[in-house]
């Protein structure tokens, strides 16, 4: 009963319950949703799977959203990073028709997460040296990002034939699942990791909650704001490789578009607040899960097009509804409220026989 | 401090002003030349650029003098090239509207100038629709009801058999952005072909979900459609080559072969698509034509000399088929 108890009142009680409610769903509504077939050459197949791969680059941003956020920042850039990255590693690769490489993968791959440090340094230096607002700091980069990419690709859409690129989203012969997984659950476990052994995630909180007694305590704010927007951008980056990979090839227009919103979202849907403070990097990740489970289901119920933003707004919507303390306090009064009148409604009833 | 900026910010208008004025002088008619302002949105995309190549070089090709001018994806840069336009007194304006709406006030100038005005390749709204002489563009009805056509045609030719062993062939249709032109006409001249058709029984649309025109959502809602339907699906219609280029990728994950098992129909006619036909993995793609330089410059001359001409006018849009995409990529121009 304690257990329960303590895992009820735990800070991933409502994120796992509000994605466990949408694959209950999914399980009555959707046939075969939890289906898993194993294909001839070993790969596992299914719904489950696509939801797995396909939310692979938003767990990646929000782990870097999560530690911005808790710094009371924010960082909006991300998406066009996502398209800098993508259209660097693709126009180094090139997009010969023989299926050659123009640079040799690996270069290309360190490249193009290193411009996504490189964006998120620059992010960093314009908030944590120059203490401009995180909105201002990072919107510079958002407009101007896919700028850049743009730039990077010529304006066209530049196609990688080279064959191996297309498995860090894809599945390396002998694995049962796409790389990206592999990749999303490492990079999850070196944050949690870190966190856990060291203090920079109680530096992380204490920036977040006061800056100003922070400092007095002797926390570096300057190296620990500048630290989170430089690993914001490498989350960037690393997901502009699994963007580009995906669909072998870059975007510039396209590639990580609105990420940015999504990201804030999961990481709101975790649990964090805007306001910075205390993180939850699991409830950042479910809430990452959480919004792509939602896209599939919709896609699996046959939503039409011109509704599908509706639904999903109404579907957000509740879920924000029933994390919010608040929501819930009312809808208890409410509920208290009348039970209170059925009680004396009964009592009157009783009393005229 | 703030006059000194306000200082050069004048200078530099000033500079600007100077820069757009030195059009105008050149622009003095030379004899009988037809002098043609044509105010373009700027250069986007591959596509935008064989449009802009093919009203230039067709400009020259008909002895027509152009008065080109790029509005950088800006409405107001439009209105101002406009405007210069009339200020000029050329023979004719033409130009793509970057937004539907807005154009009353500089349109009616033109017209108040005498300057018979046509619109290419985009639609806009005016509240008097004698304000523009004539429309010259791509339909996006009859690209749909092409590609019904011939899916019609392949499906009789290959005698493609369902394989779900049913009696229909299943189709599955990649939408575009809800709302676009493209997307609306597309949806509208394909399924209005296929019910005019004596073949109507033989097809049935399975499902139809957007992909918003770019690969990562046609990709994404191909594996859904795969999800669902499995070995139900017959044909997949993608109303742009990306998406199709997209749901590719995602046909061959699930194990299936795009273009074999799957038959692929998409719109626009971009050189990766190409790619994929010659490849075998992608089986037509209709075009959407961007070379309407000929039949603007035909249109305007017409114009000139007082014949009439039909309010709207369209290019001409080819369906091309795997087996000429060898052939046709050399000479493919976007």
């Amino acid at each position: 009963m304690d257990k329960l108890k303590s895992f009820t009142s735990s800070s991933l009680f409502l994120p796992i319950v509000a994605l466990a409610v949408l694959l209950i769903f999914n399980g009555i509504f959707v046939e075969g949703f939890f289906d898993i077939q194993i294909t001839e050459d070993g790969r596992l197949f299914g719904r489950v799977i696509d939801i797995l791969t396909r939310s692979s680059s938003l767990v990646i941003l929000s782990l870097g959203m999560t530690l911005v956020i808790a710094t009371s920042g924010i960082d909006i850039s991300v998406g066009a990073v996502v398209a800098i990255s993508a259209a660097v590693v693709c126009t180094l690769i090139g997009g010969r028709g023989d299926g050659a490489a123009e640079t040799p993968m690996a270069l290309a791959m360190l490249a193009s997460v290193g411009i996504g440090i490189l964006c998120g340094i620059w992010n960093g230096i314009l908030v944590a040296k120059f203490k401009i607002q995180a909105v201002v700091a990072t919107l510079i980069l958002m407009t101007a990002g896919r700028g850049i990419a743009q730039l990077l690709t010529e304006g066209q859409i530049v196609t990688v034939y080279y064959k191996p690129f297309a498995s860090i989203a894809g599945v390396i012969p002998g694995m049962p699942l796409p790389t990206n997984v592999f990749i999303a659950l490492a990079m999850v476990l070196l944050v949690v990791f870190v966190m856990k052994k060291t203090s920079i995630g109680l530096f992380i909180q204490s920036v977040g909650i006061n800056p100003t007694a922070a400092k007095y305590v002797g926390i570096n704010v300057t190296l620990v704001l500048f630290l989170v927007y430089a690993f914001s951008g490498f989350c960037a980056g690393v997901t502009g490789l699994i963007e580009s990979s995906l669909i072998k090839a870059a975007d510039a227009n396209n590639a990580g578009l609105n990420m940015e919103m999504d990201a804030i979202l999961a990481v709101a849907l975790g649990g964090t607040l805007l306001s910075g403070g205390k993180f939850y990097l699991g409830g950042s990740v479910i809430g990452a899960v959480t919004i792509q489970t939602l896209t599939t289901t919709l896609y699996a119920l046959g939503v039409s097009a011109d509704q599908l933003p509706v639904v999903k707004a109404i579907a957000v919507i509740a879920i924000c509804l029933i994390q919010s303390k608040k929501a819930r306090d009312l809808f208890d009064k409410w509920k208290s409220g009348r039970s209170a009148k059925a009680v004396t409604a009964d009592a009157k009833a009783v009393n005229k026989a | 401090m703030k006059k000194i900026i306000a200082l050069v910010v004048s200078m530099m208008m000033l500079l600007l002003a100077v820069g757009c004025g030195g059009g105008e002088e050149q622009s003095k008619k030379d004899g009988d030349k037809i002098t043609m302002g044509f105010s373009q949105i700027g250069a986007e995309s591959e596509w935008r650029t064989a449009n802009t190549e093919s009203v230039k070089q067709a400009a020259k090709d008909a002895g027509i003098e152009l008065q080109f001018s790029d509005a950088q994806q800006k409405q107001e840069n439009q209105i101002k090239a406009i405007r210069s336009f009339i200020a000029q007194g050329v023979d004719v304006i033409a130009f793509v509207p970057i937004v539907e709406t807005g154009w009353d006030t500089v349109l009616k100038e033109a017209k108040d100038a005498k300057i018979p005005v046509i619109i290419v390749d985009r639609d806009l709204k005016v509240e008097d629709d004698s304000l523009y002489v004539a429309k010259i563009g791509t339909n996006m009805l009859t690209e749909g009801q092409k590609g019904f056509e011939w899916l019609a045609k392949y499906a009789n030719e290959k005698q493609l058999k369902p394989r779900d062993g049913g009696n229909k062939l299943n189709i599955v249709v990649l939408e575009g952005t809800v709302g676009s032109t493209a997307a609306l006409g597309r949806t509208k001249g394909f399924n209005d072909a296929m019910a005019a058709s004596p073949d109507k029984d033989k097809f049935n649309i399975l499902a139809s979900q957007t992909g918003e025109f770019t690969r990562q959502k046609g990709q994404e809602v191909m594996e859904s459609f795969l999800k669902s339907y499995g070995n139900k699906i017959d044909i997949l219609v993608a109303q742009n080559d990306d998406m199709a280029l997209g749901a590719i990728q995602a046909i061959e994950a699930a194990g299936l072969k795009p273009g074999k098992d799957i038959t692929i129909l998409s719109f626009d006619g971009v050189k990766g698509i190409f790619q994929a036909m010659i490849e075998g993995k992608s089986n037509c793609t209709v075009e959407c034509n961007p070379l309407q330089g000929e039949l603007l410059m035909e249109t305007a001359k017409k114009i000139l000399k007082g014949e009439k001409v039909d309010k709207i006018v369209y290019v001409d849009e080819g369906v091309f088929p795997a087996d000429v995409a060898e052939k046709t990529l050399p000479s493919r121009k976007y």
